[in-house]
């Protein structure tokens, strides 16, 4: 198994573990950073697929994966004002009715 | 319950991807864009590939990603009411931090003016630029360095949109022109290509940093 792989398949793996994470995580942090792992993993994905036996990376996959990277991290500071805001204005850190733990 | 149902969905998915991520690696893809990128490097007006399709080959992904971030840099800094006023219970008072940064902050701005640099030959370029910029940025508002120039105001604005509108013009004069849109003049890329770097750096520095700040602000604590 090549190295190349090997990163895309963890990537995979964060990936799925993310999604899970997603899915059952309600406080707003705990959500933030699953999504975020799904989006680790989608890069890890793509970098680790883009390695090639002669040792030259695609750069047109890496140029893509940079482009999503920084795309992330403003998605991600942006969504962290926003649950500032909503923990200011409620107190609460989870979107639905329930209590906060 | 519902735990399990999600980890056996979970689960299943990674098998099913697992096969299909294998059988990607396997395949041959017959033409490469890597060989592609490789034999119009010379064209571009750089010479690491990376910037190169950045920069020139895909701009389209770089002027939509600059798009995206004057968005969420407005929105985040529209979102914080208390505007951009230093936080005294956020800042460190110890002495030795203060000094360091005053050695670490100048520092940091070279880094960032070589790393953006280098973009054009190696690894490198005005995202990472950017990025060290903002940590600049986020040492200095922590340690109480004046950080005025982040307040709300022409300068931010000038500096937030400063990447995209110019990218964006460059774009347009090019489809004006009788070329493509966001086609450069053949002789120009190269100069073309620092301009829009450098000015996209700035941009992404303030952005991050400024969604920093915003993040950062107590809402009960604005005046």
């Amino acid at each position: 198994m090549s190295p190349g792989l090997l990163y895309a398949l963890a990537g995979m793996l964060l990936f799925v573990m993310g999604l899970a994470g997603f899915a059952l995580l309600r406080h707003l942090l705990r959500r933030l950073m699953a999504f975020n792992l799904v989006g680790s993993g989608t890069f890890l994905v793509l970098v680790g697929l883009a390695q090639r036996p002669d040792g030259e990376p695609d750069p047109v996959a890496q140029a893509l994966v940079l482009t999503g990277i920084v795309v992330a991290i403003a998605a991600t500071a942006l969504a962290l004002v926003l649950m500032r805001r909503w923990f200011d204005l409620t107190g609460r850190t989870r979107l639905d009715g329930e209590a906060d733990e | 319950m519902k735990a399990g149902v999600v980890t056996v969905l979970a689960l299943l998915l990674g098998g099913i991807l697992a096969p299909v991520v294998v059988a990607v690696a396997s395949a041959d893809p017959g033409t490469s864009l890597h060989t592609l990128v490789q034999t119009r490097l010379e064209a571009s007006g750089v010479e690491h590939p990376v910037t190169a399709v950045l920069l020139n080959f895909r701009a389209y992904d770089t002027l939509l990603e600059i798009g995206v971030l004057v968005v969420a840099g407005i929105t985040g800094m529209s979102l914080s009411r208390a505007g951009a006023r230093a936080e005294p219970e956020l800042r460190s008072t110890n002495t030795l931090l203060h000094a360091l940064a005053r050695w670490f902050v100048p520092l940091m701005l070279l880094l960032a003016a070589w790393l953006l640099w280098a973009g054009s030959h190696r690894p490198g370029g005005a995202f990472q630029a950017g990025a060290v910029l903002a940590a600049a940025g986020v040492m200095m508002r922590l340690t109480g360095l004046p950080t005025a120039w982040i307040a709300p105001g022409p300068m931010l604005r000038l500096g937030l949109s400063a990447g995209f509108s110019v990218f964006l013009l460059v774009a347009a004069v090019g489809a004006l022109t009788g070329r493509a849109f966001l086609a450069y003049p053949p002789l120009l890329s190269g100069p073309l290509i620092l301009v829009i770097e450098t000015l996209l750096t700035l941009s992404i520095g303030m952005i991050l940093l400024g969604l920093y700040v915003a993040a950062a602000q107590r809402d009960g604590a604005d005046e």
